[in-house]
């Protein structure tokens, strides 16, 4: 997978307030050849990376609702530009419902049908592997990756859904009966219309090291530096 | 200018909070058949002018009190 050699890209993680799983990323980029910069979230513009991942966490405690108070933060609007740059934003779990609310992904995360809190590992199905957080994936592929959230029911209008899918936008889903949360047509991961940005539910950051379980989480985290590897080789 | 905004799920979105709701409700003997769980946000404006102040709470809901996907709001503003 990665090899010693490989130029290492510089992958920016944000911290908003309430964010608890920055480390976990910061720490599994450098396990698979990538820096991680921490970036706090007031800060107005990002660092010279490759890639964003807006980790885990209850950003400004999830106020109103998930995500919804985190997208105004100042670092929001360079995440935004560096998006609009084509740039690979990956965005995690209360990543993942801060880049819906910014309007960066389609959708929205509700309370999990069950309303109870999920933390187990679940099993996905990667639905489309063409893209720059699942290059290392097989269409079809199954996956194992832990969840860990109250709020990752995916809803979306049912009737733009398909046009969705046929896009390609649906990347990731839970497997047929092991949908923990309620989502839509069982969608656990979603990009926007170009491609360049992610969100999913599952945690690839703590599914990275064998010692944990499954390492499952480094295709999907190990793609993304594959990707920030390329566009570094192209500014370069 | 007071303004109370009552945001509520949209009809049709599953309402898992309204549910384990009124199943509590159901178990205290109430014959509840439906409830919805919305939110409640009051707010205090500088603003002196009644539709002034409506058009600005609008604003306030698209922007963030709401979630259009999910989500209907209505405003009742009071002097």
């Amino acid at each position: 997978m990665t090899t010693a050699r490989a130029p290492r890209p510089k992958v920016a993680v944000v911290t908003f307030p309430g964010s608890n799983d920055d480390r976990d990323a910061v720490h599994a980029l450098g396990l698979l050849g990538a820096d991680g910069l921490p970036v706090w979230h007031a800060d107005e513009d990002l660092p010279a990376v490759d890639a964003v991942v807006l980790p885990g966490g209850f950003s400004y405690g999830d106020y109103l609702r998930c995500g919804a108070i985190a997208r105004f933060a100042p670092v929001m609007e360079a995440v935004a530009r560096f998006a609009a740059d084509g740039g690979p934003v990956l965005g995690i779990c209360n990543g993942f419902q801060v880049l819906c609310e910014a309007g960066l992904l389609p959708g929205v995360l509700r309370p999990n049908a069950s309303l109870s809190f999920v933390c187990r590992d679940v099993p996905l199905v990667v639905e489309n592997a063409d893209t720059p957080f699942t290059s290392r994936c097989e269409p079809g592929q199954r996956l194992v990756i832990p969840i860990k959230h109250g709020e990752g029911c995916w809803t979306y209008p049912e009737a733009e859904l398909t046009a969705l899918e046929a896009a390609g936008q649906v990347i990731l889903r839970y497997e047929h009966d092991a949908n923990p949360n309620g989502s839509l047509s069982n969608v656990a991961g979603v990009t926007n219309a170009t491609g360049n940005v992610m969100g999913l539910m599952p945690h690839p950051e703590h599914a990275v090291d064998p010692l944990l379980g499954s390492t499952d989480g480094g295709l999907i985290l190990g793609s993304l530096v594959d990707a920030a590897r390329a566009r570094m080789a192209v500014a370069a | 200018m007071k303004a109370t905004v009552s945001v509520r799920p949209k009809p049709g979105i599953l309402d898992p909070q309204g549910e384990a709701v009124r199943g509590s409700l159901r178990h205290l003997g109430f014959d509840v058949t439906e409830t919805r769980v919305g939110r409640l946000v009051e707010l205090e404006l500088a603003a002196t002018d009644a539709e002034a102040a409506r058009q600005e709470v609008e604003r306030m809901c698209e922007q963030l009190l709401a979630n259009p996907l999910i989500e209907t709001f209505d405003i009742v503003i009071a002097p």
